[in-house]
C-alpha cells in the first residue's frame, strides 16, 4: 500500500508528463520525424478551416482512445488487443463524425473520406500500441494531447501556405484580393499557383518543414 | 590575361582562410575558374586532369545553344510582326525579339546563380557551374509572354528542389530546366498553355484568321489541316517556345554537342527512333485526326527536337551505361509522342516524358549492370 501510495503522490506535471507533451513536437514529431499519418496531412491541407478541423477531431479520438485503452488495459487480452483497439477508435470516429455533420456541415463534406479514415491514421494505432496499453490514463491522455498538437502544427502550417499561395485566402477570407474580379495583388498580374493545391506540393512542403527542423535540431540527422 | 591575373592574385588574401571574407571565397573561386584553369591539383588517385573540365564542358554547351537563342530571338519577332500584319526588315524583328527574349534570360540566370551562390556560401562548397546550361535552358522553353515573375519562382523551385535537396550539380535525379517548366506549366497553365502566350502581341490588333495557337494546339483539334507545311515546321518560322522551334538551329546545336563527345548520340538516335515508332503506330492506328499526321511530321512539331538535343542528353538525369542510353532514349521518344497525342491536354508530352524517364534512369542502369554481372558470372561458372 505504501508503494501505491508513493506514486500517487507525484504531481500531475512532473518533469516525465511534461516530456510527454513536449516530445511530439519537436523531437518526436509524428509528421516529421516518424512519418506517420501523412496521407491525411496531403489531403485535407488545402484550406486552413479543414486542417484545424481535422486536427481537433484527431486529438479528440486520440485522447478519449488513449485514455479508454488505458483504463482497459489490464483486462485486455493480448491476442486480440489489436481488435479492442479499433472498436474504440472506430466508435469514437463515428462520434466525431456525426458531431462535424450536425455542427460544421460544409467542412465534414470538404473532409468527406477522410474523417473516416482516421481510424487508420497511424498516429493514433501507434499512441494505443505504443503507450497506451503500457501507461496509466493520465499520461495517456497527456501523450494523446501532446501527439494531436504535433501533428496538428504541421498540418496547419502547410494548410495556411497552401491556402494562401493557392488560393489567396486564408480561412476563406480574401487576403490577397479577388483572383476574379482582379483586385488587390491580382490587379498587377499576380495570380494563383494551381500547382500548390495539387499534393505534390504538400509533399514538398512537409520536406521543406523536415528540412527546417534536421537543420535545427541536428541530433534528428541519420547517421550514414 | 596578365591584368586579370594580377588583379585576381591582389584581391585574393581577405578570402582565404582566415580572411575578413573567408565565407565568401566560393564567390571569388567561381569567377577566378572562369578566366583561368584552376591551379590546385587532385589529392589522391588518378592524377592525370583532363583540360575539359566542368566549366569548359557547360559553357560548350551554352555554345551550341547559342543558334536556338539567335534564331529564337528572330522568330519572336517574325511571329509578332506576322501576328499584327505589319513588314518588317530581318534586324527590325530581331531587335524586337531580343527585348523580348534577353529579360528572360537575365531573370533565369540572376536568379538561379543567385540560388546557387547562397546555398555554396552556406555550405562551403565551392561553385558548380551546371546552372550555366539550366540558366540557358529555361528561357528557350518558355512561351514569350511568360511574365518574368513566374521564371524567376520556377527557377527558384528548380534549383533548390531539382538540385540543390539532392546535393547540388551532378546529384540531381530530374533535370533542373525540365523541372521549372513542369513547374510553371501545373502552377500557372493559363500563361504556358492555350492560344496566348505564345506570340507577342504587345495588345496591337491581329490580322484576321491570327489563332496565336501553337502547330500541336492546333493538330489537336484540325489534324493534319492545322499543322504548318513540312519545310515550315523543320526552318522553325511557326508559334513556339522559343528556343524550340527550328529543327536547323538544334541540329547545329546537336553537331557541336556530338563532336565535342559532350552529347550522347545514343540517347538522341534512340530517341529519334522511339519518337518515329510511336508515331508509325499511330499512323497505322488513325484512330483521330492527330493520329493521322505523318510519323516524320510529326517528330518536327513542338519540343521533340530541342528535347531530344539538349534535354534527354543531360549526363547526369540520364543513364549511364550505353545499352541503358538506347532503352533510356527510345522510351523518351516513344512515351513523348505517346503522351502527346493520346492526352491532347498535355501538349508538352515530351517534357513529361523525359521526366519520367530520368527517374527510370537509375532503374535502367541498375539492371544493365546486373545483367553484365549475370553474363559474367555464369562465364566464370562454365569455364570452372
Amino acid at each position: 500500500m505504501a508503494e501505491v501510495a508513493t506514486v500517487e503522490k507525484e504531481p500531475l506535471f512532473s518533469k516525465k508528463n511534461r516530456q510527454l507533451l513536449k516530445d511530439p513536437l519537436d523531437d518526436q514529431n509524428p509528421i516529421t520525424v516518424q512519418v506517420l499519418g501523412i496521407c491525411s496531412a496531403l489531403a485535407i491541407t488545402t484550406q486552413v478551416k479543414n486542417a484545424v478541423v481535422m486536427t481537433l477531431s484527431v486529438m479528440f479520438v486520440m485522447m478519449a482512445g488513449n485514455v479508454i485503452i488505458s483504463i482497459l488495459r489490464n483486462r485486455i487480452p493480448d491476442r486480440i488487443r489489436i481488435i479492442v483497439q479499433l472498436v474504440v477508435v472506430a466508435a469514437l470516429v463515428i462520434l466525431v463524425d456525426q458531431v462535424l455533420k450536425a455542427f460544421v456541415y460544409d467542412v465534414s463534406k470538404q473532409l468527406s473520406v477522410f474523417v473516416g479514415l482516421i481510424i487508420t491514421n497511424c498516429i493514433i494505432m501507434g499512441r494505443l500500441e505504443a503507450f497506451a496499453l503500457a501507461n496509466k490514463p493520465w499520461p495517456s491522455l497527456l501523450d494523446g494531447f501532446g501527439n494531436a498538437i504535433g501533428y496538428g502544427w504541421v498540418l496547419v502550417i502547410v494548410a495556411v501556405v497552401r491556402e494562401l499561395f493557392g488560393s489567396g485566402k486564408l480561412f476563406g477570407i480574401e487576403l490577397l484580393g479577388n483572383a476574379t474580379a482582379k483586385t488587390g495583388l491580382y490587379s498587377i498580374g499576380y495570380m494563383n499557383n494551381n500547382m500548390i493545391i495539387l499534393p505534390p506540393m504538400a509533399l514538398i512542403l512537409v520536406g521543406i518543414i523536415i528540412w527546417i527542423q534536421r537543420a535545427r535540431n541536428t541530433q534528428l540527422i541519420e547517421s550514414h | 590575361m596578365k591584368l586579370f591575373k594580377n588583379l585576381f592574385d591582389s584581391l585574393r588574401p581577405p578570402f582565404e582562410k582566415g580572411g575578413k571574407f573567408e565565407k565568401l571565397w566560393p564567390l571569388l573561386d567561381g569567377f577566378e575558374t572562369f578566366m583561368f584553369v584552376p591551379g590546385h591539383s587532385t589529392k589522391k588517385g588518378a592524377h592525370i586532369r583532363d583540360g575539359i573540365d566542368l566549366k569548359r564542358t557547360m559553357i560548350t554547351v551554352v555554345i551550341a545553344l547559342v543558334p536556338c537563342l539567335l534564331f529564337g530571338m528572330w522568330n519572336v519577332g517574325h511571329q509578332h510582326f506576322l501576328a499584327v500584319g505589319q513588314d518588317a526588315e530581318l534586324m527590325e524583328k530581331f531587335i524586337y525579339g531580343a527585348i523580348k527574349v534577353l529579360p528572360l534570360v537575365i531573370v533565369s540566370y540572376g536568379v538561379g546563380l543567385g540560388v546557387e551562390f547562397i546555398f555554396c556560401i552556406k555550405n562551403g562548397h565551392s561553385i558548380q557551374e551546371g546552372f550555366l546550361v539550366s540558366g540557358m535552358l529555361i528561357p528557350l522553353i518558355m512561351p514569350v509572354e511568360v511574365p518574368l515573375w513566374m521564371v524567376a519562382i520556377a527557377t527558384a523551385f528548380a534549383v533548390v528542389f531539382g538540385k540543390e535537396v539532392f546535393g547540388g550539380t551532378g546529384m540531381n535525379i530530374l533535370n533542373p530546366a525540365l523541372t521549372a517548366r513542369a513547374f510553371l506549366f501545373f502552377a500557372y497553365p493559363t500563361k504556358m498553355s492555350g492560344n496566348s502566350v505564345w506570340v507577342a502581341t504587345d495588345g496591337m490588333a491581329t490580322v484576321d484568321g491570327f489563332t496565336g495557337a501553337t502547330a500541336l494546339g492546333n493538330a489537336v483539334e484540325k489534324g493534319m489541316a492545322g499543322v504548318p507545311p513540312y519545310m515550315d515546321s523543320i526552318m522553325g518560322w511557326i508559334p513556339g517556345s522559343i528556343g524550340e522551334t527550328s529543327v536547323i538551329a538544334i541540329l547545329i546545336g546537336a553537331g557541336v554537342l556530338i563532336y565535342s563527345g559532350i552529347g550522347s548520340w545514343r540517347i538522341m538516335l534512340s530517341m529519334l527512333i522511339g519518337g518515329y515508332v510511336m508515331g508509325m503506330i499511330f499512323n497505322a492506328w488513325e484512330a483521330n485526326a492527330y493520329m493521322q499526321i505523318p510519323a516524320h511530321h510529326q517528330l518536327m512539331l513542338g519540343g521533340f527536337f530541342f528535347g531530344m538535343v539538349f534535354m534527354a542528353t543531360d549526363p547526369v538525369s540520364a543513364s549511364q551505361t550505353a545499352t541503358g542510353k538506347w532503352i533510356y532514349g527510345f522510351f523518351c521518344g516513344l512515351l513523348g509522342i505517346l503522351i502527346r497525342v493520346v492526352n491532347p491536354a498535355y501538349p508538352e508530352g515530351i517534357m513529361m516524358a523525359i521526366l519520367f524517364m530520368n527517374v527510370m534512369a537509375p532503374l535502367i542502369d541498375h539492371y544493365v549492370i546486373q545483367a553484365n554481372i549475370n553474363k559474367r558470372l555464369k562465364r566464370a561458372k562454365v569455364a570452372a
